[in-house]
């Protein structure tokens, strides 16, 4: 093995551990956690190093099997790509510690199968931030959609019901997508991205290309849950088990964001995209705008913390796609920063709701009374990731807001700020009003001047590191956004832009 | 002005944000918990102190801790201006320690680990804010500020507290994220930077339409200052135990609010531009308004504590008028009476606290004639009372007379009227309360000879508090020197 070629490695590292799983997981569970653990750990240590030789040397092109692109398939890691690869590969080793424990509560005898499915998915993640085709692309986005079917249906109850709904909803997101390389492919008769941006040069009055512009944008909308596309997701995140939601919640919106990006960037150039049909880039801010204040009421409606938190997400999607759309730098730093951001905060949040439901058994808002006298580091980890999702600074979600209102009043976008202020004001609504009901005590002990002591439970170790961890990760990411907005995201950012 | 790279104003706030650990660890001892608030308190008032010749002698001392956005890094810097109200924070939270300690073991309060350790983390926030290099460092430490005062609003956890706290909550975090925000970035957008510099950055960047309106969005944004409408919170936070009224209702938290304005009025805006503009003006219009208001309302209330708690709505006004005026001695009174309303004020908490201590006493109708048991609080309070109306020879006298001949010499005969009222509202919802417990004669038919003065540790801390709101009177020598260095380098 050659560390050159590092970045394939990262890709197949999970593919054949899954396969490694689910071989080695029949004869004894005891396989499952070593394996998993140590293949995204692999994966991780990996990624650093090819995002320090991306930074240094520049973009990577690796052709699989040799054969020349645009024939071959070809996998670009540019700094952008690099970034999404240590993203994707630090979430899942982290959120994996809670997961394993979670799994062999709730799905005992059967972590092997699932386990097998999460490595699978994480390695579809892994290509889609490493191709440069764009039906590779397609193919990685069934690939982890398909296995997210799988994975959310393995929940209790009404899972199966919201898996199917997810599929529906995603089959017609990758058909729409389809159509649209369909589309390209018969204007350039290529489909390795590079190849068709140089081809379509010429081509930018075409109808043809608007429409596969239009289908491949529609198509990513739906898969990453932009309001109002994204019925499917809410369902679908609750019911997952928490082991699976762990994972899928903080990454798959996350990674779809970045392929729109990608497609923006490397396939229809951002003129196009954005300044070639007069009236869509600010159509879109708007609809964003309008996604965000939606979403965000929509969560206020809730009464079941992890259910909340999937509208969350999909209020945060909307943040991202007005921050692209805005056209600017400030507003790209912010999505991109957004990006990682997002995925720390959704991971915090989720892991400490997986840590709660593990010990309460329910995220029923009624049940969270008095859990920070229960379990006071759990808690204090969520707080961090609450205060992130606010905006409250140094927690690194502050600096990702701030960049996209930036972008926002400098492209003079004032309804998506003030869909921003807004949507900043409604989480201090949401999560206060959670920490209000983990703070007080049960109603009838309510005067205050009780003694009656509260045995502390909290949740195991395996659940409880990566929890903190990610806690800490929120505040030493806001801490180091500016060397992290010089150092990687401006590189990623062509230039002129 | 010459800054010298140094660890100092990281320590000072570091010192009290650590102590949150050991006295976290250390719930079960709560002697050796309480030793570290006051070993934290005193180290931290040292490490301020010893700064102070330095910037007395005109220089400064800057630490950058890290570079977030371009142009804009979280910087710590210690000029006049933050030096004149760390030093008043950082000393009376000393006291509030002390004071803390006879109050909560008199009552025995419940959660008082989380009682100091949240106390501890707010200290460490307000010195944040004094230090402040820009505005963005400046709005993280706020925000942190009033984070960390939600567990102490909300420390009895009954349903009233769960009210206030929401109440709290819903201004202050309302207006910081939905008025400061937006006005910082925009800030931002037309000048690229956040500094806090001498005489402003923001001259000849933007419309006046535009300069106006970042004016409303910072003084309504920073709502700690409790300028009306946004001054419900205040009253509401009066739930909270009276240590926590007195040290962040009295001092810190409002002090912030305050300090915020004057820095954006000073630092950002600059003087000159305001002048120019007029806004000026229009700002100690927009403040007479809560001036005259609070002081009528104060008028009404018959809980002590919100007594005091409208009339300190009425004084933070009074300093946020002073900057308006632009002139000399305006601003002088104005960054002046921080230091004298916080000494005043202060001393009158604690005193509230001290009957409520010995006679769970809350409103002002109940306690006609306690003076007499209590004849050591009620001298305090008399100080108190003195130095808020502005009477000689109390510290507060020199505040209000500077405000007044800013007045006068800006032709604001309007302003004059104002600051003449206010003082006679004042001493009218004042003196009522010493009349009441010195000569109304006592209840019939109430029991009252278990009452008398509070324990020694709440005793102690409002006597030294009342004789410093009368030293200030004569020896003002040290903030005097530091507002000058702060506003004419």
């Amino acid at each position: 093995m050659t560390t050159s070629n590092l970045h394939i490695y990262i890709l197949a590292a999970p593919l054949l551990g899954a396969f490694a799983v689910n071989l080695l997981g029949r004869l004894s569970r005891r396989w499952v956690a070593p394996l998993t653990l140590g293949v995204l750990g692999y994966a991780t240590i990996a990624a650093l190093v090819v995002l320090a030789r991306v930074l240094r040397d520049g973009t990577i092109s690796y052709t699989v099997g040799n054969w020349r692109p645009p024939f071959g398939i070809e996998l670009v890691i540019d700094p952008l790509g690099a970034l999404m690869l240590l993203l994707i590969s630090a979430v899942a080793l982290t959120a994996t510690f809670s997961s394993l424990t979670s799994i062999e509560r709730e799905l005992p005898g059967r972590e092997h199968l699932f386990f097998t499915m999460y490595l699978l998915l994480i390695a579809g993640l892994t290509g889609l931030a490493l191709t440069g085709d764009a039906f590779n692309l397609y193919v990685l986005l069934e690939i982890t959609s398909i296995t997210t079917y799988g994975l959310i249906a393995m929940g209790r109850g009404r899972a199966p019901l919201a898996s199917f709904n997810y599929i529906i909803m995603g089959s017609i997101g990758a058909c729409f997508y389809l159509l649209g390389v369909g589309y390209l492919y018969l204007l350039t008769g290529t489909l390795n991205m590079a190849d068709i941006a140089r081809i379509l040069q010429g081509l930018q009055e075409t109808a043809a290309l608007a429409t596969a512009f239009a289908f491949i944008l529609v198509g990513l909308w739906i898969k990453m849950a932009f309001f109002p596309l994204h019925s499917w997701l809410p369902t679908a995140y609750t019911q997952a088990p928490s082991g699976a939601s762990v994972m899928i919640a903080p990454l798959m919106t996350k990674v779809t964001v970045f392929l729109m990006i990608r497609v923006i960037f490397s396939i229809f150039t951002p003129t196009y995209a954005f300044f070639h049909h007069p009236g869509v880039q600010a159509g879109i801010v708007w609809a964003a705008a309008l996604a965000i204040v939606c979403a965000s009421a929509l969560a206020l409606a809730q009464r079941d913390l992890k259910r909340m938190l999937t509208y969350i997400i999909v209020a945060e999607v909307g943040y991202m796609v007005g921050g692209v759309w805005l056209a600017n730098t400030q507003g790209m730093t912010g999505a991109i920063l957004h990006i990682v951001n997002d995925a720390l905060m959704t991971l915090c949040l989720f892991l400490a709701a997986a840590a709660i439901i593990y010990r309460t058994g329910s995220l029923g808002f009624d049940s969270l009374q008095g859990l920070y006298r229960r379990m006071p580091i759990t808690m204090a980890a969520f707080t961090v990731g609450a205060f992130s999702m606010i905006g409250i600074p140094p927690t690194a979600g502050f600096f990702s807001k701030w960049y996209l209102l930036l972008g926002g009043i400098e492209a003079s976008q004032w309804g998506y700020v003030a869909a921003l202020v807004f949507s900043s004001l409604v989480n201090a609504v949401l999560f206060f009003r959670i920490i209000e009901i983990a703070y007080f005590r049960t109603g009838e002990a309510g005067h205050g001047h009780g003694h009656a002591v509260v045995r502390v439970e909290e949740a195991p170790l395996m659940m409880l590191a990566p929890l903190v961890l990610a806690a800490l990760a929120l505040i030493a990411v806001g801490f180091g956004s500016g060397p992290l907005v010089n150092g990687v995201i401006r590189l990623a950012i062509p230039g002129g832009f | 002005m010459a800054y010298v790279h140094s660890i100092w104003p990281l320590a000072a706030v570091l010192l009290p944000l650590l102590a949150t650990v050991p006295i976290m660890l250390s719930g079960r001892s709560p002697n050796l918990r309480e030793s570290w608030t006051l070993l934290a308190g005193g180290g931290m008032f040292a490490i301020v102190a010893s700064m102070l010749p330095t910037v007395l002698a005109g220089g400064g001392f800057v630490l950058t801790l890290a570079e977030v956005v371009p142009g804009v890094p979280i910087q710590l810097r210690v000029d006049a201006l933050g030096m004149f109200f760390a030093l008043v924070a950082s000393f009376l939270w000393i006291f509030t320690s002390v004071y803390s300690i006879g109050y909560m073991r008199a009552l025995e309060e419940h959660d008082q680990t989380r009682y100091f350790a949240s106390f501890a983390v707010a200290i460490a926030a307000t010195i944040g804010v004094a230090f402040s290099a820009n505005l963005l460092t400046l709005y993280l430490f706020y925000e942190v500020l009033s984070l960390s005062t939600y567990p102490l609003v909300t420390h009895e956890q009954n349903a009233e507290a769960r009210a206030s706290g929401r109440k709290y909550l819903t201004y202050i975090l309302g207006t910081s994220i939905g008025l400061v925000l937006p006005a910082m970035l925009i800030v931002y957008q037309l000048t690229g930077t956040l500094d806090f510099t001498h005489g402003g950055i923001l001259a000849g960047k933007a419309s006046p339409a535009t300069l106006s309106l970042l004016l409303l969005l910072f003084v309504l944004g920073f709502a700690k200052a409790g300028v009306m409408p946004f001054h419900g919170w205040l009253p509401a936070a009066m739930v909270a135990p009276t240590p926590v009224s007195a040290f962040l209702h009295g001092v810190a938290v409002v002090k912030v609010g305050v300090f915020s304005i004057l820095r954006v009025v000073f630092d950002i805006f600059g003087p000159d531009l305001l002048r120019s503009l007029d806004l000026g003006v229009a700002l100690t219009y927009f403040v007479s308004i809560t001036i005259l208001f609070a002081s009528l309302v104060a008028l009404t209330q018959d809980n002590l504590k919100r007594r005091l708690a409208y009339s300190t709505i009425g004084q933070l006004s009074y300093m946020i008028l002073g900057a308006g005026m632009v002139s000399a001695a305006g601003m002088t009174g104005g960054v002046l009476h921080i230091a004298m309303h916080a000494f005043g004020k202060i001393t009158l908490f604690f005193c509230a606290g001290a009957i409520y201590v010995a006679s769970h006493k809350k409103y002002i109708s109940e306690m006609d004639g306690l003076g007499r048991k209590m004849p050591i609080t009620y001298a305090a309070f008399f100080l108190g009372a003195l130095s808020i109306i502005g009477m000689p020879p109390l510290g507060g006298f020199l505040s209000k007379w500077n405000l007044l001949v800013g007045a006068v010499q800006s032709h604001q005969m309007v302003l004059v009227a104002v600051l003449l009222g206010s003082s006679l509202l004042n001493a009218a919802y004042f003196f009522p309360i010493i009349y009441r417990g010195f000569f109304a004669p006592a209840p019939a038919g109430e029991a009252r000879e278990g009452i008398r003065e509070a324990p020694l540790f709440c005793l102690l801390p409002l006597s030294v508090t009342a004789l410093c709101s009368l030293l200030l009177f004569f020896y003002p020598t040290v903030f005097l020197q530091l507002v000058q260095r702060a506003l004419f380098p």
